[in-house]
């Protein structure tokens, strides 16, 4: 039997700066009918325009430039307007990743659901509404019946994620791809994306193409694994082996990553004076409340992990404490003396001890200045630093981010990748001194590998610097790697808290316990025990109390 | 009536080709990926413009259709001087200058072209133009085109106009005049809309809704009645003192104009406000002149750039009209408003005597070209901002 899709030394070029630039040189791709196949690779790998070119799509500005896409028999390379327009949402369907940017907000969700089966003359528009409903029933969304005709803005991130994946399915497609489907989730909502989306492929039949970066994701959803490194593949496994046994050097760096552990510091002392006390802080945005009652202390040279998912109030509290918004109950103490409750009444040393590192590092670097006009300005407005000595401290604070001062100082931050532009934004933190250095999310817009360097780093530089961290994260495999002590938030509330190996031991609070069981292992069987554990009932329970 | 007819008909004839070329093309081309996935929306598309460059010939042949003849050949003209103008830029000057000139879309290449020209002319009128602006010269009414036997004279090749002033002299002096004067009144309402509009961003609060208010007050007013009205004021007030009545026109088209910047600067200083690096220089405890004029002015550059070119084509185009109206640049001095005004009736001769209609022609065509130069500049630095590149 003839495989569904098969890709041939397909080559993709993209256009930047008036010239072509290679996306992806001579990939082979084989997917058999039912198969679920996963592809993996950081960012600049090409695995979306590899997953579009499947459909015979490439987007503006790229094009291919050599191979050939054969979809059960037909040329896609080859194939006219009219026979794509033909294939397209009827055989081969595609799930965005992000629900929340690809839905029309203008029209209802059932409106946009029922399009391709009408217009492919599939089913009547009354057919559609029915299997609609039959559809989001399988995906366990809450009330199938009423869902489907709200607006997307009335819907959560996670049921958008499967009410696309409903939309996608509505032909009974050979084929979806799904382009990161639960990458922008938070890891309690990924897991009922993820069994929804395994089990309705199942049910089906219908084969998949499974695009992610995320290693634990992809173990439990594919057949097999293929690993992308700069538009060339690396190797192709079944699951179970590639995980068990990578071949390649790439594969096992990439599997190294999650090894990364950095013991807990010993206790502090009773006597130990905290450098920050958040004491009893409730904040709120004009009426509506964010942070309630919210208190913990960071002791010097520590890491406190803050975690939670989004809308927890993780990021608030760090408003609260740089003083951008002003608590309406409660003080923040930095060791020991109480800060004004606003950045504007705060002394320029005040100021300069608490720094912080965004999440994205591509707004939080000001594009039309050098790296050294980045790092120099704090120094030079701190300690007044100027000419030839600002230039040496500049070189020496790029030194210990391990970026060569010769290359790096006259470039714009547009010049470097994700990770160096991180590494920016920490020596600008650096350049103050100062005692505490709120993380924000730092690794999360980041590659594994990429991440894991930035962790070390931080790490390296407490350890020499004595600093304390604030590191606000979703991500439950960071705090396990650097964190000594955790606090877990929810609607604006610490859940709980207390030192790692405690907190990673039961018995934990049910909130704790839900987030650290959510987060995906890599190990193909851990979604299938995991959902024998809580019960598949209890899953559809779970999804409606979050509405 | 019959043009109805007429016009159904094209129409019909057009589409039948689109039809029948489509269809020719798929079959000779043996169904090639091309032709075989083109709409025929696109047939038709080409269709007509085969059709429109068909007419465009038909008229050429006409004998009546000077301007016509004229209007293709300036702009094959123009086309080419760009042309070599780009060809000329890519080959010579230091490597920064080439590599901007071989991305340049020929447009821009163009609106370069013709702002440096405008700018020469401009700067050296006094030398090159060939007599004063107000030189009374004797023989009025000379018709352009220098050839004695159409009523011209080779001394004056652009003629002379009803009390026998040079034209070429005073389009000359004209540049000078108008461009200079709007170039000044852009500055200022940039830099009083730019500067407000961008501390109204960084501040917020009760200082942008006043700001904002007061804007809200002066754009409710039609732009051009208004500034008539303050005029008319500040002419009482200059008491019959050209230099200072122009002063107060520049100010007053300042203002008026300013509030247009002020929305842009405003708005886009807010969604750079919300930076992260904006924020970590707050944090940091920076004044309020380094967040304005270091963090968020230069991010807010390409958009201002782009903004500075059009109100420049505007103001520039008000003080024309209110030239025209009596109201701007007051005689003697050349403005090419004021110069359209006064040669405005020989308009009515473009029937019979083309020459002597080109007169009023002249002026309003300098003012079109420099606004269409100006856009074409901004169109492409715009696209440049917006990081498109295709």
């Amino acid at each position: 039997m003839t495989p569904l899709l098969e890709i041939r030394d397909l080559r993709i070029e993209g256009r930047s700066d008036e010239e072509w630039h290679p996306i992806i040189n001579g990939v082979d791709l084989t997917l058999g009918r039912g198969e679920v196949l996963g592809l993996i690779g950081e960012s600049g790998a090409g695995k979306s325009t590899l997953g579009l070119a499947a459909m015979g799509y490439v987007r503006d500005g790229v094009r291919i430039s050599g191979g050939s896409v054969m979809f059960d028999g037909i040329d896609l390379m080859n194939a006219s307007t009219e026979e794509k327009r033909s294939l397209l949402g009827r055989r081969i369907a595609y799930v965005a990743q992000s629900a929340a940017a690809s839905f029309n907000p203008a029209h209802k969700l059932i409106d946009q659901h029922v399009e391709a089966p009408v217009r492919h003359g599939v089913q009547d528009r009354g057919e559609s509404i029915e299997d609609a409903i039959e559809l989001y029933r399988k995906l366990r969304l809450p009330n199938p019946e009423e869902i489907g005709f709200r607006y997307p803005h009335q819907v959560s991130g996670g049921q958008l994620q499967r009410a696309m994946t409903a939309m996608a399915m509505s032909c009974r497609p050979d084929l979806i791809i799904f382009d990161e489907p639960t990458t922008a989730l938070d890891v309690t909502t990924q897991i009922e994306v993820l069994a929804a989306i395994r089990d309705i492929v199942d049910q089906f039949g219908t084969s998949a193409i499974y695009i992610t970066h995320d290693l634990a994701v992809v173990a439990q959803m594919a057949d097999r694994i293929k690993v992308l490194l700069r538009g060339d593949e690396v190797e192709t496994a079944p699951t179970r082996e590639m995980l068990d046994h990578p071949r390649e050097d790439y594969t096992k760096s990439l599997w190294a990553v999650r090894g990364y552990h950095r013991p807990e510091k010993p206790k502090p002392g009773p006597e130990s004076v905290p450098i920050l006390a958040v004491e009893g802080v409730t904040a709120a945005y004009g009426e509506q409340v964010v942070l309630n009652e919210v208190s913990f202390d960071i002791h010097p040279g520590r890491t406190v992990a803050v975690v939670g998912e989004s809308g927890s109030g993780k990021s608030t509290t760090a408003r609260v404490i740089t003083g951008l918004l002003p608590p309406r109950d409660g003080v923040v103490r930095f060791e020991g003396e109480a800060l004004p409750p606003s950045y504007r009444q705060r002394s320029k040393d005040q100021l300069r001890q608490i720094q912080m590192i965004y999440q994205m590092a591509d707004t939080a670097l000001n594009p039309r200045q050098t790296i050294a006009q980045i790092v120099g300005r704090p120094v030079r407005f701190y300690s007044g630093l100027k000419g030839r000595k600002l230039a040496a401290r500049v070189d020496e604070l790029l030194d210990q981010i391990e970026m060569d001062p010769a290359i790096y100082r006259d470039r714009l931050p547009g010049e470097l990748s994700g990770g160096q532009k991180q590494r920016v934004g920490i020596a600008r933190a650096l350049a103050a001194e100062p005692r505490l250095i709120i993380c924000d999310e730092v690794t999360s817009a980041l590659d594994q590998l990429v991440a894991e360097g930035i962790l070390k780093l931080l790490a390296r530089l407490q350890d020499e610097l004595g600093l304390s961290y604030m590191f606000i994260t979703h991500d439950l495999a960071t705090v396990k790697a650097i964190a000594d002590e955790v606090v877990v938030m929810k609607e604006g509330q610490v859940i709980e808290q207390g030192p790692k190996t405690e907190m990673f031991t039961p018995p934990h609070h049910p909130y704790t316990d839900l987030l650290l069981s959510s987060v995906p292992e890599m190990d193909p069987d851990w979604l299938d025990r995991l959902l024998a554990e809580r019960g598949v009932e209890a899953l559809g329970e779970a999804a409606t109390d979050k509405m | 009536m019959s043009l109805w007819i007429w016009l159904l008909g094209a129409l019909a004839a057009i589409a039948a080709l689109a039809w029948l070329g489509l269809w020719a093309a798929r079959r000779l081309s043996g169904n090639a990926p091309r032709y075989r996935d083109m709409s025929y929306g696109v047939a038709f598309g080409y269709a007509l413009a085969l059709a429109a460059i068909a007419a465009g010939v038909w008229l050429w042949m006409k004998p009546g259709a000077v301007y016509f003849r004229w209007a293709v050949m300036g702009f094959a003209v123009c086309a080419v001087a760009a042309f070599l103008f780009r060809l000329a830029g890519r080959h010579l000057g230091p490597e920064r200058l080439k590599r901007q000139f071989r991305k340049m879309p020929l447009t821009a290449a163009f609106g370069i072209l013709v702002i440096l020209i405008y700018a020469f002319v401009a700067i050296f009128a006094a030398w090159i133009a060939p007599h004063g602006q107000e030189a009374v010269l004797g023989a009025a009414n000379v018709v352009p085109g220098g050839d004695p036997a159409m009523g011209g004279d080779p001394a004056f090749p652009l003629g002379t106009d009803r009390i026998g002033r040079d034209i070429l002299s005073r389009l000359i002096y004209g540049a000078q005049n108008t461009v200079g004067l709007a170039f000044a009144t852009t500055l200022l309402a940039f830099f009083l809309g730019g500067s407000l509009g961008l501390l109204a961003a960084v501040v917020g609060g009760w200082l942008d809704q006043v700001l904002s208010r007061g804007v809200d007050v002066l754009m409710a007013i039609p732009s051009l009645i208004f500034a008539l009205l303050l005029l008319t004021i500040a002419s009482v007030w200059a008491d019959g003192a050209r230099g200072l009545l122009t002063f107060y026109m520049v100010l007053i088209i300042a203002v008026i104009d300013s509030t247009r910047v002020f929305r842009l600067a405003r708005s886009v200083g807010i969604g750079i406000v919300v930076m992260d690096y904006v924020e970590a220089a707050k944090l940091r405890g920076e004044g309020m002149g380094h967040l304005v004029f270091r963090e968020i002015l230069p991010n807010a550059m390409a958009p201002l750039l782009a903004e500075f070119g059009l109100r420049f084509c505007f103001v520039f185009l008000t003080i024309a009209s209110l030239s025209f109206l009596g109201v701007g640049i007051q005689p003697p001095l050349a403005d090419w408003g004021t110069m359209v005004r006064d040669l405005a009736q020989f308009i009515n001769f473009a029937a019979f005597a083309p020459m002597v209609a080109l007169a009023p022609l002249l002026p309003a065509l300098a003012i079109a070209i420099l606004t269409v130069g100006v856009n074409f500049v901004v169109d492409w630095m715009l696209h440049r901002a917006s990081g498109l590149k295709s």
